[in-house]
């Protein structure tokens, strides 16, 4: 049985490979340790969230399914940031971890040209630096043109609660005990990382009076460019908000000892942005309390989420730690908290199209990578699978730059600069953050999806009716001029508002800071949808800015533009440092810009290069 | 090549009839038409020549003729503006200094040539030598990050640094985390006097920093004055030596002469002027505009009146002009009688003779003392002392007076980010400190976050 494309790991990243790469019409299977597991939540019950809601548009935008799957298992989404600014809006929903993951298993099995296996992967079928298939714990090999690796946190995972070790996957599932030590056979950097998660408390057991409930938003949201809202806004659930107080703190900082972390048994780094709250106490001393979290995790089950209560202390702390909240005084513990520990690659050894630069025809995507998070891991799986299939069709690989997307800053920040722990996605990430929003990820990539072939001709024609949409919306705002009558007037002068020139159209009003579309629309009738007034609302009034960061794009892009050919010999090159030397020729970047952003390589080393570059390799004039 | 270079390409040491200030790179041409007076300019055919005037403002600097080359026939094969301007170092670099807050930035050295070889304007050859260059210049590189700034000055920029990071990672924490709503939420209001003080501090050091320069490049001093109260005997006096032509006749000195002497380590540049008074001579006449115009880019300027004659109407006029920049009032002829009046000034006075050489050393010394300078020994020779670093710091001091505009008009946060982030990247440059992740790590040891 030979199949064209084999990906490895059924979590988020697995899917949107296995998917993208069958619905690009490749023969592709799908290896998981357990079918039911597919598409499983391990951590948190949420998909979104600043910067990773962007990201989950975008993988829609490119054809890629979590959006909309989100879509119809959350029972609760909001907008986060609607106050901050356009660029940093980004929506969060509270998914099922009963409904998302059966969603998504329902989606595969449907999906023509993917097959799924329940297996353990061991080891790769190498021959000559190439990747010719699988080799699975029981010995059985399969044949793949291409194979896309998407462990997550299996590779030789370790189980932390308190000074207690053991060797497990998440949900005391077998963990892979050899493909890590194969991967570093063949020459791969295996590093080793951690990451944690908090206590699962039954709903019973929590008396929520105590507790300020968080609500979801009054108007309707989708992820998806494609599908309309699949909820009722009066059917979403409540979370939950409460604090630690003085007795928390004390048990905490009493039993410091006993936590894994501070008694030394953790080996793995763990993320910063993820600290355990034993962590927060210490770093933060002067902090009177820290915010927690519960969140429902399912509609058919009685678990909730502590978010913001990861810690690696021993069961009966743990206990008196919860017990400690005001609200929780009762409350019974289904599961408690663990950290995990597991082998990654280094990410400098794969290239911008996520293909490995040791075993060629090789493709990695998610935790592997050094990154954390399910919407991470999903973008990267999407890009692995379209790429792995575009080198398939022997076509250019989709490498998408820091102005096109997030999954563009995340790659591009994983293949130059690597990563000492776990990468998760915010917004600060982004230089270019202010074209990179929520409300344009189609705008911005459909095009680029249409191209590579990975989204359907509705798709594609829904983008396109947009655009139209926004063209025309623009054209009637230009047009259209507000006549100034007395009772027009009045509305201005009750709102505190200059009254406009009789010669001002919409298009102009808009561009004045203190005039809203809504305002606007307390005037006269707009005719234009809500998306499309959206839209051109941000394009609009914060068209100076906008300019100015294409301005900065278009100072990227010329060096981004500059490929540096893949046989350069760095040795060659003279007068370099020889920490840029090093470095360059670690990471073997792909065009003089990605040289600029790798750390320790200086803008005289880069002035040296593309002098050389034009020496060596231009021809023409 | 991406940004607009700008330089001073002819060698402007001493008095040359004529300096070229060269403007090279994708925006020359806009960048030059923001400053230069002639309105065909912008829209022009390439490899014409333009007149007009270069204007800071309602401010005129010079007079220039203008060469417009446009790409790709020009040595960078990048657009190429070459503006001709008068002779002397304070004109040149006033022009430059324009040039860079309008968007250009210093070239390096051999940055043209560099820009001409990677157009491929010229060949191998030529390109052997530019590498030699450029090993020169990253070896240079170094140096310079290390001993470019002093120790003051680069903690000053780090303090400065240090708020807007707090600032800006509290913004970032805002926006990434936004259900901490325990941590302090920026808002329009308690964002002011923080920028306040940012902007107060940035001011001040761009303020030294021009100070400073005077240091390396020394005070360009006008001496002005009606004619005849000696301006020319002053400068003589205050250089020993002849330089200018002195006379009894009214209106003798009717070019420019300039003289440079060392004061306590610092170069007084002493720029002698024509007698400013009306005239029909036309001679005379093309001098009075030229001394005006000194008058207007001076650093200070010391009016001579001569202790001998009553204030006339002229004298009256320059003491009315003098009073809204730097100067000195320098009373000339104490040897002889009194008939001066008392003066209504909130000027300095000092009285001398060029006769006797009484009191040059105390209007030296004031000089000095104007620009805080008087104490060299103690002074630290900080601040930033090129014109790259100084036009850095305005840079930055622009987009912080961006945000505080933009911030009274609720524009979101996210926007005033951006300005906020301009700034402090911008200071980063100037101490050679700044990097990538910097803000990331900033955001996590400030503030508490996580699941």
């Amino acid at each position: 049985m030979k199949y064209e494309v084999i990906v490895v790991g059924g979590g988020h990243a697995g899917i949107e490979a296995s998917h993208i790469a069958a619905f690009k019409g490749h023969k592709t299977l799908l290896i998981t340790m357990n079918k039911k597991n597919i598409g499983d939540m391990p951590c948190n019950p949420s998909i979104g969230g600043t910067a990773k809601g962007i990201i989950v548009r975008e993988i829609d935008a490119l054809g890629g399914i979590m959006g909309r799957i989100a879509d119809i298992s959350h029972f609760q989404i909001k907008m986060l940031n609607n106050s901050k600014g356009p660029a940093v809006r980004s929506l969060r929903a509270q998914a099922d971890k009963i409904t998302y993951p059966q969603n998504m298993q329902k989606e595969l099995e449907n999906t023509p040209n993917l097959s799924i296996l329940e297996g353990t992967v061991e080891d790769l079928i190498v021959e000559k630096n190439s990747v010719k298939g699988v080799v699975l714990a029981d010995g059985t090999k399969i044949e793949s043109s291409m194979v896309i690796l998407t462990t997550g946190t299996y590779l030789k995972a370790n189980i932390l609660i308190g000074s207690e070790s053991t060797p497990s996957g998440p949900h005391g599932e077998p963990r892979s005990n050899h493909l890590s030590d194969n991967l570093k056979k063949y020459g791969f950097t295996i590093q080793r990382l951690k990451t944690g998660t908090p206590q699962r408390i039954k709903a019973s057991s929590i008396d929520f009076s105590k507790m300020q409930p968080e609500y979801g938003d009054n108007t309707y949201w989708t992820f998806s460019f494609d599908n309309p809202p699949a909820y009722k806004i009066n059917e979403q659930q409540k979370c939950f908000l409460i604090y630690t107080n003085e007795n928390t703190h004390k048990v905490i900082l009493d039993n410091l000892d006993k936590s894994a972390m501070y008694g030394g048994f953790v080996t793995g780094v763990g993320p910063r942005y993820c600290p355990s709250i034993e962590d927060k106490l210490v770093r933060f001393k002067d902090k009177e309390r820290h915010q927690l979290f519960l969140e429902p995790e399912s509609l058919y089950y009685d678990e909730w989420y502590l978010q913001g209560f990861s810690t690696s202390m021993p069961r009966d702390i743990q206990e008196r730690m919860v017990h400690s909240l005001s609200g929780l005084e009762n409350a019974v513990i289904s599961k408690y908290a663990y950290a995990i520990e597991y082998d990654a690659i280094d990410p400098l050894q794969i290239t911008p199209s996520l293909e490995s630069k040791i075993i060629r025809n090789l493709f990695t995507a998610g935790q592997i990578n050094g990154t954390s998070g399910y919407e991470e891991a999903a973008g990267q799986g999407l890009i692995a699978g379209i790429n792995a299939s575009l080198k398939l069709e022997k076509k250019e690989p989709l490498i998408l730059k820091r102005n096109d997307a997030y999954i563009g800053v995340l790659i591009d920040d994983l293949v130059t600069k690597g990563t000492a722990e776990p990468y998760r996605m915010l917004t600060s990430r982004a230089e270019f953050r202010l074209i990179l929003r929520h409300d344009n990820a189609d705008l911005r990539l459909r095009e680029y999806a249409h191209q590579v072939g990975s989204i359907t001709e509705r798709q594609y024609q829904n983008y396109q009716n947009r655009l139209q949409k926004i063209q025309e919306g623009e054209k009637y705002l230009q047009e259209t001029k507000l006549k100034i009558t007395p009772e027009i007037k009045e509305i201005f002068e009750e709102n505190q508002k200059e009254i406009p020139n009789i010669t001002d159209s919409l298009y102009n009003l808009l561009k004045r800071p203190e005039i809203t579309m809504e305002f606007l629309e307390k005037i006269l009738e707009i005719p234009i949808d809500n998306q499309t007034k959206e839209e051109l609302e941000i394009q609009i009034k914060y068209e100076g800015y906008i300019k100015k960061t294409y301005k900065e794009v278009e100072k990227m892009k010329k060096l981004e533009e500059k490929m540096i050919p893949k046989d350069i010999d760095y040795q060659k090159v003279k007068n370099l440092a020889s920490e840029a030397r090093q470095k360059l020729e670690k990471v073997r970047p792909i065009s003089v810009g990605q040289a600029a952003r790798i750390s320790g390589v200086n803008p005289s080393d880069i002035a040296i290069l593309s002098v050389y570059l034009k020496k060596e390799y231009s021809k023409d004039e | 090549m991406d940004t607009t270079i700008a330089a001073i390409s002819t060698n402007s040491i001493g008095v040359g009839a004529i300096n070229i200030v060269r403007v090279s790179g994708p925006e020359a041409v806009e960048i030059v038409s923001k400053i230069f007076t002639n309105k065909k300019f912008k829209n022009a055919e390439s490899h014409t020549i333009h007149y007009g005037f270069i204007k800071d403002g309602d401010n005129v600097i010079d007079e220039v003729l203008v060469m417009l080359m446009r790409a790709p026939k020009t040595y960078t094969k990048e657009d190429v503006v070459e503006i001709n301007c008068h002779g002397g170092n304070i004109t040149a670099n006033k022009i430059l200094e324009l040039l860079y807050v309008n968007g250009a930035v210093p070239a390096e050295p051999g940055e043209f040539t560099k820009r001409a070889f990677l157009n491929g304007r010229i060949n191998l050859l030529e390109a052997e030598s530019i590498e030699d260059l450029l090993e020169a210049k990253n070896e240079n590189a170094r140096k310079m990050a290390i001993n470019g700034v002093s120790g003051k000055t680069t903690k000053l920029i780090q303090d400065l640094r240090e708020k807007m990071v707090s600032l800006l990672a509290n913004i970032e924490v805002n926006i990434d985390y936004p259900e901490y709503i325990d941590e302090l939420q920026i808002t329009k209001e308690n964002i002011t006097p923080v920028l306040t003080e940012i902007k107060n501090e940035l001011q001040k050091i761009v303020e030294e920093s021009e100070n400073s320069k005077k240091i390396k490049n020394g005070i360009n001093i006008a001496i002005i004055g009606r004619p005849n109260v000696g301006k020319s005997s002053l400068l003589n006096a205050l250089l020993e030596e002849d330089k200018a032509i002195v006379t009894d006749i009214s209106g003798t000195t009717r070019d420019i002469v300039e003289g440079t002497i060392e004061y306590k380590g610092i170069d007084l540049n002493f720029i002698d002027t024509a007698g400013i008074r009306d005239t029909e001579d036309t001679v005379e006449k093309i001098g009075v505009e030229k001394s005006k115009k000194i008058l207007e880019q001076a650093d200070i300027t010391i009016l001579v009146l001569n202790n001998n004659e009553k204030l006339t109407k002229d004298d009256k006029k320059l003491l009315e002009k003098i009073e809204k920049q730097k100067a000195i009032i320098f009373i000339n002829k104490v040897d002889l009688d009194s008939k001066i009046e008392d003066l209504e000034t909130s000027k300095k006075i000092l009285y001398g003779s060029t006769k006797t050489n009484r009191g040059l050393d105390d209007l030296k010394e004031e000089i000095l003392k104007s620009f805080s300078l008087e104490d060299m020994s103690y002074k630290d020779l900080s601040f930033l002392f090129n014109t790259r670093q100084i036009s850095l710091a305005k840079q930055a001091l622009k987009s912080i007076n961006h945000v505080m505009e933009e911030n009274q008009k609720d524009i979101p946060v996210d926007m005033l980010a951006i300005d906020i982030k301009d700034a402090w990247e911008n200071l980063g440059k100037i101490i050679g400190e700044a990097y990538e992740e910097e803000l990331v790590d900033n955001i996590f040891k400030r503030f508490c976050l996580g699941k």
